[in-house]
């Protein structure tokens, strides 16, 4: 399969992802919408990842290491992610107990 | 050579700083020691200075640089040379004595004020010493400068009156003026020559132009027009007497006045290879002299009529100076020296007498009161009519000689002027001291003669009045005589090698002159002793005009200070209303505007600031990967 298709649908996910988080007033919402982002990259890495090691292949016999730097990253992503996961829903868990709502347009206290 | 040369500024620049900073805590007789002293100390040091001078000639001492680039260094260097030398000789010399008259006159001030007056005369006389001590251009605008600004704050000096303010700013505006022409001359040298040094600049003299030559030595003169108060800029010399007296003595007629004949004297070279300003400075110094001598006639205050004195004498020392004799220029500058300081002090003595009381005209009889001040004042007299063998008959007949010499006109308007002075002179001193005493005397507060520390300076200028011009006798009076003129001839040694030679008068002929003059000028003073003692002296408003100085204050006021002045409000109502405070106040408004709009962006909700962010993104990308075209975009347009 060629890699544009990965790449058209990493595009459409990751563009839902900032459109939800642009749009939604939900955090829950907000937060999956960056899970959607994180893993369009995700994707995209893994694509790419596998379309160099078969540019390299082609005609030779390579490791099967080469390309798979773009493998690696994904790991470290789902790791940042499992815990930025854990301190967003904690910060959302007490956002509801100070104001009974998930709803981020409450959060304005900035203001002036 | 020991490189002592540095002490003589200090002691003064040290005598203010203690004097201006301790002045709440000083008593009057500390610091008035204190201030007397310093100048003292530097006089000493002068004098072993001017021994040097006098074993092995001139010296440079160069303390550090103010600029040190490829193209300009500017050091900050003392020169003690012979010519000075003798100013630092008349400076501190004159100075120290001052300042010990000083500390009797000014006794009835106030502790802090005394010493504030000692401060600023220590100043006044560090400055001086820059002046003349500077070894280029620079050094002698930073002195030039400081004499002006302590002469302002001592014209001043009783600033609780409005009067005397009035006279100071004068005095520092009309400064000014003549400094923007120095000023302007020493960015011409900078640009045509790279140097500012008296040495740099007549070495490097074959390379200017006729013109630029012209042009940087009328310069220069318009500055020494403004120091020394010649026309057009000498109306601020009568009105500076509102300073104390001894300042009148120092400033406005021993030492600062001189340093415009001190200037040109320096640049001498430059002045010979221009001729075309040599006849302005002579022209211009014998109008001078002629005019101010012809106000002096009729004035009634004593120190107004000293005043116009200097500025006729500086006039004369410009016709000196214009017409080649230098050397008679510096020699009346110190004769002048001694003779006015003495004539200033002698009046300060009788105003002190009088209990500040100034007009001639309610004066009177005080020969019997005033016996000391009486018979230094007549030798002050004398000496600047000119009668020899007095000083200032050595120095004036020398200026008036190479006057001759140069054109028979400038003799004869000189010699005019001369006997005005004899006449105006000796009708202040038939007033003063002559006749019968036309004031009321109180019986509590006698008409007494001043203490001794006032006398003695009196007494040591009136016999430097009577001796001081005989180091400058005529070669055909006495072979070997003028030994000014041997001191001197290093410094105008390179002019006198460019002047022409005059055919020289044979010595019956300078006889002749000399004879004719001094008798013309003996019966102008039985004529004025006469119509003095005749002269009505009521209190009636001055009339006519040389009562009225030539009406040159009101021609001023109405030519110049009104046009000004309306152009001034013009500029306030118009440009300052509308143009600066539009400007400023507009700024303040669109940034009142600005932010004001600014505000609303800080909505507080995470989804718009999170669409700015994005937004901001995708512009930024945009620029990022297409900044070729836009470049391109921006070539074609500009």
């Amino acid at each position: 399969m060629p890699v544009n298709y990965y790449i058209y649908f990493c595009l459409a996910l990751f563009s839902i992802g900032v459109v939800g988080v642009l749009t939604r007033r939900n955090a829950i919402i907000i937060f999956m919408c960056i899970e959607l982002m994180l893993n369009a990259v995700n994707l995209l890495l893994v694509a790419f990842s596998k379309m160099h090691h078969g540019a390299a292949a082609a005609g030779a016999t390579v490791p099967s290491t080469v390309g798979a730097d773009g493998q690696i990253f994904v790991f470290f992503i789902m790791v940042v992610a499992a815990a930025e996961v854990s301190v967003g829903l904690a910060i959302i868990v007490m956002m509801y107990r100070n104001i009974h709502s998930v709803d981020v347009n409450f959060l304005n206290r900035l203001k002036n | 050579m020991s490189h002592v040369a540095f002490l003589v500024p200090l002691f003064p620049l040290l005598g203010f700083l203690i004097n201006g900073l301790g002045r709440n805590q000083l008593s009057r007789s500390m610091s008035g020691w204190i201030g007397t002293g310093a100048v003292f100390l530097s006089f000493l040091v002068s004098c072993f200075l001017f021994g040097k001078v006098l074993e092995n000639g001139g010296s440079t001492d160069t303390l550090f640089y103010l600029i040190r680039t490829t193209d300009l260094s500017i050091p900050f260097a003392f020169q003690v040379d012979q010519l000075s030398g003798l100013f630092l000789l008349i400076i501190t010399g004159i100075g120290t004595l001052i300042h010990l008259y000083s500390i009797s006159y000014m006794h009835e001030e106030a502790p802090h004020h005394f010493a504030r007056y000692f401060a600023y005369l220590n100043l006044f006389v560090f400055s001086m010493l820059l002046l003349v001590m500077g070894s280029g251009f620079v050094i002698m605008f930073i002195g030039w400068e400081g004499v002006g600004l302590c002469s302002y704050l001592l014209i001043g000096y009783w600033f609780s009156n409005p009067n005397y303010n009035y006279a100071a700013r004068k005095a520092f505006v009309m400064n000014r003026i003549g400094d923007l022409g120095f000023l302007l001359a020493i960015f011409w040298i900078i640009s045509k020559l790279g140097t500012t040094e008296y040495a740099g600049v007549l070495e490097g003299v074959a390379k200017l132009s006729s013109t630029d030559l012209t042009a940087i030595t009328l310069l220069l003169f318009v500055g020494a027009m403004g120091k020394s108060a010649q026309i057009p800029l000498y109306t601020w010399l009568p009105d500076a007497m509102a300073g104390p007296t001894p300042v009148s003595a120092l400033i406005h007629a021993a030492t600062m006045v001189t340093a415009g004949i001190y200037m040109i004297a320096r640049t001498n070279l430059l002045y010979t290879m221009a001729p075309f300003t040599q006849g302005v400075v002579a022209v211009t110094g014998l109008l001078t002299a002629l005019f101010a001598a012809s106000i002096a006639l009729k004035q009634n205050d004593i120190k107004k009529v000293l005043a116009y004195s200097t500025v006729s004498q500086l006039g004369y020392m410009f016709l000196g100076l214009g017409v080649g004799a230098y050397t008679g220029a510096v020699f009346h500058v110190m004769t002048h020296a001694f003779f006015k300081a003495l004539l200033f002090l002698g009046a300060g003595s009788v105003i002190h007498a009088m209990h500040h009381e100034q007009d001639i005209r309610k004066m009177g009889g005080l020969r019997k009161h005033l016996p000391v001040t009486h018979l230094t004042f007549l030798i002050g007299c004398l000496a600047i009519a000119g009668i020899p063998p007095l000083s200032g008959f050595f120095s004036k007949d020398e200026i008036l000689a190479a006057a001759f010499h140069a054109n028979p006109i400038y003799y004869v308007l000189g010699l005019g002027g001369a006997l005005m002075t004899a006449f105006y002179m000796f009708r202040l001193y038939t007033l003063t001291f002559l006749g019968e005493a036309r004031y009321h005397s109180d019986p509590a507060h006698p008409v007494h003669e001043s203490p001794a520390p006032m006398l003695l300076p009196l007494v040591v200028l009136a016999v430097l009045s009577v001796a001081g011009g005989w180091i400058g006798i005529p070669e055909w009076m006495l072979s070997g005589g003028h030994r000014l003129e041997h001191f001197l001839a290093p410094i105008f040694a390179a002019s006198g090698a460019l002047a022409h030679e005059h055919a020289h008068l044979t010595a019956a002929q300078e006889w002749g002159m000399v004879g004719g003059a001094t008798v013309a000028i003996v019966v102008v003073i039985l004529l004025a002793i006469r119509s003095a003692g005749r002269e009505k002296t009521d209190d009636q408003p001055a009339s006519g005009i040389l009562a009225n100085k030539w009406y040159i204050d009101e021609l001023y006021e109405f030519a110049i200070v009104q046009p000004i002045r309306s152009f001034a409000d013009l500029l306030k109502s118009v440009l300052e209303r509308n143009v600066i405070d539009g400007c400023v106040n507009g700024i303040g408004r669109l940034i009142h505007y600005g932010s004001r709009q600014m505000r609303l962006i800080q909505s507080g909700q995470v989804g718009n600031y999170l669409l700015i962010m994005v937004l901001s993104m995708v512009v930024f990308f945009l620029i990022w990967f297409n900044d070729n075209k836009i470049m391109a975009l921006i070539h074609k347009i500009f």
